[in-house]
Formats: structure tokens, sequence, C-alpha cells
């Protein structure tokens, strides 16, 4: 993808305002050993080998071949395909939520209600969905609590810090607000961030898609779509 | 069931041509000059909506000295080997002038001594490169609006192009250019650097004087600045966009 195409152009991360070039957070190289060269990866004190995967694969590189976009190495390209598709998704955004406030949907269907807050339900919750059972009847209506807490916490935070660190990279927009980097500590922890944050989106689409797969495809895909959503009634024969 | 005992390898030479073909694909559409121009006019998009929402004067920020990076890294031309530059060099450009022209009233040729009386500015900025990394120094130059105000710009000029002594490939297409518009040239932290961290500007951050221009990123801060052209366009330089970066696909407008 485009941002690990960037990455590649600098595979390291640091916290504060600069680079600390010889002590990096993280950071992703090839090294030299024995006549054969590997990939290191090293986050904080931990090292590990990473060859065909991170810091070397067939070149020295950050991610490989296979993640980035275009696949060879090209700022250029990359930064291109980055930023056309960050307009779309703040523009993409940016309607979602003025739908959302406007239809009530963010306040009535991801904000949790009184009961769902209760521990003994969230914990109810957790089992069950550990255990890939699913609500059944008028329970199915509606997002569970843990539901609610993955989807909120992508809407209302994973998504926005994706933009704010973004912006915060900007040398000019830093000029106009300066309040960015110092909301967070500094444009490089502003960049580091941004790659972290963007793995756990990564993240919850896996776990998302995954669950969506095992609670009935076919019906949640055509709920999405026509809003018709076959419900288990409780009770019935399995 | 019977188990085939080629399933497996079936399987992996089948992700492996599905992953090839998705590869090639992207790689194909990267490529795709249609493509490109899409993608591209997001930047001018970036452009006219950074300059709206970030005012004219806002300056960078400025940090304390003890803020100071003690590894600024020097990137592209760290030494340029171009004769013209290391005959100047030896000489501690002695001989060096900076020529001013192009669309001015009054074309200047100016020394080292001269620019160091030109109204001056110090900063201690952020300057971020296009490969993600930061660094912060210190910075004291001649400003460039005044030293424009004082060659006299024609109204038709509407850039001002910092030619540079360094090459970094051979010919006359690898020779370092670089242009910014009136907006940035007459930005209050937009300064011609002759020192950095209170001593005299080095090779590697580009002596004898290099471009400061705060708010953009590091292949706009142009090094080993000999003549600044005032233009209308920038059609006739180089490969026609504006820089020897530009010119390589990189974005004009280096505010993001």
């Amino acid at each position: 993808m485009s941002g690990l195409q960037i990455f590649n152009a600098h595979p390291a991360l640091y916290w504060g305002q600069t680079a600390t070039f010889a002590r990096p957070w993280a950071a992703m190289t090839a090294v030299e050993t024995g006549g054969r060269p590997i990939g290191v990866t090293q986050v904080g004190s931990l090292k590990v080998e990473t060859t065909g995967l991170l810091g070397y694969s067939g070149e020295p590189r950050g991610f490989p071949a296979w993640a980035t976009l275009p696949s060879y190495r090209s700022l250029t390209d990359g930064r291109r395909w980055h930023f056309f598709f960050a307009w779309l998704f703040v523009l993409n955004g940016l309607t979602y939520l003025a739908a959302g406030l406007a239809s009530g949907h963010l306040r009535r269907d991801l904000l949790p209600t009184r009961d769902q807050l209760s521990p003994r339900h969230i914990w109810h919750e957790a089992i069950e969905h550990a255990r890939l059972r699913f609500p059944k009847g008028e329970a199915a209506r509606r997002y569970n609590s843990l539901q609610k807490a993955a989807y909120l916490g992508v809407v209302v935070l994973l998504l926005p810090l994706m933009l704010a660190t973004g912006l915060t990279m900007s040398p000019a927009i830093d000029a106009a607000a300066p309040w960015l980097p110092d909301l967070f500590g500094g444009r490089q922890s502003a960049r580091t961030l941004h790659f972290i944050t963007a793995w756990l989106i990564v993240g919850f689409v896996l776990v998302h898609v995954a669950m969506v797969l095992a609670s009935g495809l076919f019906n949640n895909l055509r709920s999405m779509v026509t809003g018709r959503y076959a419900i288990e009634v409780e009770g019935d024969a399995p | 069931m019977i188990r085939h005992p080629h399933r497996r390898g079936w399987l992996q030479s089948g992700l492996a041509a599905g992953g090839a073909l998705w590869l090639g694909a992207c790689d194909r559409l990267n490529e795709t000059p249609m493509v490109q121009r899409g993608l591209a006019r997001a930047e001018g998009l970036t452009r006219r909506v950074q300059r709206l929402v970030v005012d004219r004067k806002a300056l960078a920020r400025e940090f304390p000295s003890s803020a100071i990076s003690r590894d600024f890294r020097a990137n592209g031309s760290t030494s340029p080997a171009d004769p013209q530059y290391r005959a100047l060099l030896e000489d501690g450009f002695a001989d060096w002038r900076l020529v001013v022209d192009g669309l001015v009233e009054r074309p200047l040729s100016l020394s080292l001594a001269q620019l160091r009386g030109l109204p001056a500015r110090t900063q201690i900025t952020r300057h971020d490169c296009v490969e993600g990394w930061s660094c912060i120094g210190k910075w004291t130059g001649a400003r460039l609006g005044p030293l424009l105000d004082k060659a006299g710009l024609k109204r038709e000029a509407r850039y001002i192009v910092l030619h540079c002594a360094d090459s970094l490939e051979p010919g006359a297409e690898g020779r370092y250019y670089e242009s910014i518009d009136l907006v940035d040239a007459f930005h209050p932290q937009t300064i011609l650097a002759y020192a950095m961290n209170d001593q005299v500007l080095p090779v590697a951050h580009g002596a004898p004087l290099r471009l400061r221009v705060e708010r953009q990123l590091g292949y706009k801060h142009a090094k080993y600045v000999m003549r600044l052209e005032a233009v209308a366009d920038l059609v006739n330089l180089g490969r026609g966009k504006g820089g020897y970066w530009e010119d390589r696909g990189y974005e004009w407008y280096a505010g993001i």
C-alpha cells in the first residue's frame, strides 16, 4: 500500500519533534552477517530477524514488494496514491459523519444504552462472543456492547486520529495549527502514531470481516444493501 | 476423501501466481498516464486548500536553542563535484556572487559580504524531509523579500527560480534548481541562509548560501544557490516542472 511505500523511504520511527537517527524507537534494517544480508526489525530494545519480510526481501527495504504500492521503490508514486486517497477518505468521512448525525444513526445505534453498560452485561456478551454464539431474537436487531465499543472506537477515535496525525506531518498545516504537533508530542510522534493507528485499523477490518463471515455472510450483506435482516427466533430447533 | 499429493503445491503456486498478477495489475495501473494524471490532481487541491486555510504570513514554529538537533542529516548533494563549485570553494567563495536577474528592474550581483549587510533574520526551525525524518537547526540569512524589493520585481514576475551549483546527475538536466511562488518568497521566514547553528554554513548543508522556505519539505530548500531568476512561468526550465525533484515526479507544492 502507498503508506508502506512512503514508510520505506525511511523505515524508522521516533518519538518527539525530531529524528534521533542513531537511536530510533523502531526500525527495519538490512545487516550483513556471514556474507549474507539479513533483515532485522527492532522495536524498543527488542530485535528480531525478519529476513524475507521486513528489512531485507531480495534487497534492503522496510516492507516487501507485495505490500507496497507500487511494488518497486517510488516515493513519488506512493505519495500521489496516498494523498489522492487521503482526500477521498476525508470527503467520505465527512459525508458519513454528517449523515450519521442528521439521521440519528450514530446516537441511536452506536451509543451504548444504559443496560449495555453494566459490567455483568459486558462480561456476558464477551463470553458469548468468544464462543461465537451470536444473539438471536430481538437482541440481534441492535449492536451488542462489544460491537458498539469497536465501531465507536474506530469512528470517533482511530479514523480522526489517522487524519489528525497525517495533517501534523504537513509543515504548512503545522504553521497554521501549532497545537497539532503539540497535541501529539511532535511531528515524529505524529508519524509514529499514524503508523500504529493504521495497523490498528487493519486489525479492526480483519476481525470485522471474520465476524461478518462467522455470523452469516448472506444475511449481513443483504441487510447492508436492502435493510432486510432475517432474525433467528430463540428456541427454534437448532 | 482422496488426498491429492499435489494439492498443496497447486495451492501455493496458485497463490503466488495470483499475487504476481495482483502486483502486476497494481504496477500497471500505477504506470497508466491517465491514472497518474488523475492522482496528480489531488496535488492542486491540496495546494489550494492549504493556501486557503494557512494564513499567508503564518509562521512556522520556532524552537529554543536547546531543541537544536546534534545530528542534523545532510541529504541530496553533500559535497558537489562540479568544477565551477570546487574552484569557488577553494577560494573560500571570495569570487562567488549571487546573481539576481530575470524579470527585475535592477539586476544584482552580490558578494557574501554584501549579503551579510542586508536585512537578516535568525530562526530555529524544524526541517522536514520528504523521506519522513525531521531535524531542528538554527539558520541566519538575508530575508528574501527585501532583497527582491531591492532588485524590483517586474509586474509579470510570478515565481523565483533558484539556480544551484550542484548536479545530482551528469548533464544540464542534472543540475539542481528549485522555484517558489511570491507568497513564499515574501514570507518573513524565507531567507537565504549563510550561517547554520551560529557557524558559517557547512558545505554539506549548502555553502555558501541556501534557501530556507519553512512550511515546505526539505527538497524545496535549495542548497549551493548561485542565481535567483524572476520568471513568469516555469515551463522553459529543466523539464518544465519547476525543480530538479519536481521534474522527477515530486510535487511542486511541498507543504505536505
